[in-house]
């Protein structure tokens, strides 16, 4: 398994969340943003459009627009700002070419 | 009979919270309008609910300001209309269009309080699209607002109070600080001293950082650029040099930052005269010293007025709430906005120490290597850019957007106007204030393609 971007150093003890990774079963904590729960899965969170490698967020504050993530059915997400949900299907691009 | 007055304050930072405050206090019902989903801005952001860390853990020394914000903001909140997770993208003639919950509308103000803070200002090196690299901003967000750490062994790039700040965070949560590299030298802030005790309280707070990571063995270096991070697909460590020699810093994480730069999109949209600040290096909304911009009802307040940290943006809040109500014809309190601008402008004179303490790297632009991209989100390179200066039809930043698209990306320029100027003013071997500044378009930031359009959401 991919060594995490992310690690967890607090505010361990909240209610898990199930997701799924690029189909695969994964879990957050409530209160976790898409993009701390891809990161603290993963290490990455989109492949970039314009270039080839992959994107993991940048500003953490909504400014940089570096951090948007696809789900299965299309949707984009901004992943600093927008809450992890239980059932989500968040999609990083690994693997995609 | 006249209209009732509108006040709408966007930013629920220090500057909004005590502008609205203030408000509140004169018997009015301001709408604050804040794309976080709590109150206290980036500094003194709060933790989503559930989150149990006490306060002293979140802000350390700031812990009593930002209980005191928070407060504050609380005991308004019956007279306030409070907007949470809401985006103003557009300005437009007395009315700004939001977007709130997937749905846009359309709020009208007879004032406006601009208090829309400030992220980290950023220049491009070798690497520093790779994951694993982060803003200082981001990586203290990281922590605070989410109990994470952006690596195990994080090496902290950049310079102004912030880096040495989240250095000392990140050694406090248990993470491992590789390195402190600062892009100033030793002689910078030796000669900034005796302006820096004009506050000793805040200069012996940064002291009081830099000498725990000395005591706890952090190598902390001055002088410092960055060569190129390596790795690839993740951070796995950061090149550096001091003057030709060039050391390699194993690490997971970067977190990298030259200070900070002003939000101004909505002021430009809203229609303000830009002057160019030489101290923040950077085109910043004209304001006089209570934040009146050029537009009458239309107040600029805290660091996206210009950088000057948390206290300056509380004081400066108040401040232009209480220039709103004197030009409203409502009762004021001069003597207390006296005292506010002259305590404003003791800190302007401490923010001036700062930036010669911790200087933008001037010298930065030219050393940028052709195939850096410059801009983030389409990967335009340093070498596009100076190829349009060198064909000779690029002289000014519009253009040189609209020949390479540096600054159209989603970001809007904000990760990346600060080099695209550095670049074509050294190309063109002027400075950045002989280039202009990019244009504001709304949206401001993306929306979502389904953004449906809503009622009228003044008229309720």
């Amino acid at each position: 398994m991919t060594t995490p971007l992310l690690h967890r150093v607090a505010e361990t003890d909240r209610r898990p969340v199930r997701f799924t990774l690029d189909g695969q079963p994964a879990e957050g904590l409530e209160g976790d943003t898409v993009m701390t729960a891809m990161l603290t899965n993963g290490a990455r969170l989109r492949t970039a459009e314009f270039g080839h490698g992959p994107r993991a967020g940048f500003c953490v504050m909504g400014a940089c627009q570096d951090c948007w993530v696809r789900t299965e059915d299309g949707t984009r997400l901004r992943g600093c700002s927008t809450f992890l949900t239980e059932g989500m299907r968040l999609l990083s691009g690994e693997g995609a070419p | 009979m006249t209209e009732p007055l509108r006040p709408v304050i966007v930013g629920a930072g220090p500057a909004g919270v005590r502008a609205a405050e203030r408000l509140v206090a004169a018997g009015l019902r301001p709408v604050v309008i804040d794309e976080a989903a709590r109150w206290g801005g980036q500094i003194y952001r709060q933790p989503p609910e559930g989150f149990r860390r006490p306060k002293s853990a979140l802000y350390g020394f700031e812990a009593g300001k930002a209980g005191a914000l928070h407060a504050a903001m609380a005991a308004i909140l019956p007279d306030v209309d409070y907007r949470p997770r809401a985006l103003v993208w557009n300005v437009e003639a007395g009315a700004l269009d939001v977007l709130r919950d997937g749905r846009t509308g359309v709020v009208s103000y007879s004032h406006l309080i601009l208090a829309t803070g400030a992220t980290d200002r950023v220049l491009p090196f070798p690497g520093w699209t790779t994951p694993g690299v982060f803003t200082l901003g981001g990586a203290q967000v990281a922590l605070k607002f989410q109990g994470c750490t952006v690596g195990r062994r994080v090496a902290f790039l950049g310079t102004g109070p912030l880096l040495y700040l989240v250095a000392y965070q990140y050694a406090k949560a248990g993470a491992e600080v590789a390195a402190v590299l600062d892009t100033a030298t030793t002689l910078d802030q030796a000669r900034a001293a005796p302006g820096l005790l004009r506050d000793p309280t805040t200069f012996a707070k940064g002291l009081w950082y830099v000498g725990w990571l000395r005591a706890h063995g952090v190598p902390l270096r001055t002088g410092v650029r960055p060569v190129r991070v390596e790795g690839g697909e993740r951070v796995a460590a950061l090149v550096w040099r001091r003057g030709a020699r060039e050391e390699r810093t194993g690490c997971d994480a970067v977190a990298f930052g030259l200070g900070l730069r002003s939000e101004t999109q909505l002021a430009d949209l809203a229609g303000c005269r830009f002057r160019f600040e030489a101290m923040d290096r950077a085109w910043l909304p004209e304001r006089d010293a209570a934040g009146r911009t050029s537009v009458p009802g239309v107040y600029v307040a805290g660091d996206g007025a210009g950088i000057s940290g948390a206290d300056a943006a509380e004081l400066a809040g108040e401040r232009a709430a209480l220039a709103l109500l004197e030009d409203a014809g409502l009762p004021a309190d001069p003597a207390r906005a006296a005292a506010i601008e002259a305590r404003l402008a003791a800190v302007a004179r401490f923010r001036q120490a700062l930036a010669r303490a911790f200087p933008f790297p001037v010298d930065w632009a030219e050393g940028i290597a052709d195939d850096t991209p410059v801009c983030r989100c389409e990967e335009v390179t340093a070498g596009t850019l100076r190829a349009a200066v060198a064909d000779g039809s690029a002289r000014e930043m519009n253009r040189l957007k609209a020949l390479t698209r540096v600054g159209m990306g989603r970001c809007q320029g904000r990760m990346c106007a600060a080099a695209a100027a550095e670049l074509l003013a050294q190309a063109l071997g002027t400075g950045p204030e002989a280039v202009g500044r990019l244009r504001s378009q709304p949206p401001v930031k993306p929306l979502p393609v389904a953004a449906g359009v809503s009622h009228d959401e003044a008229a309720e």
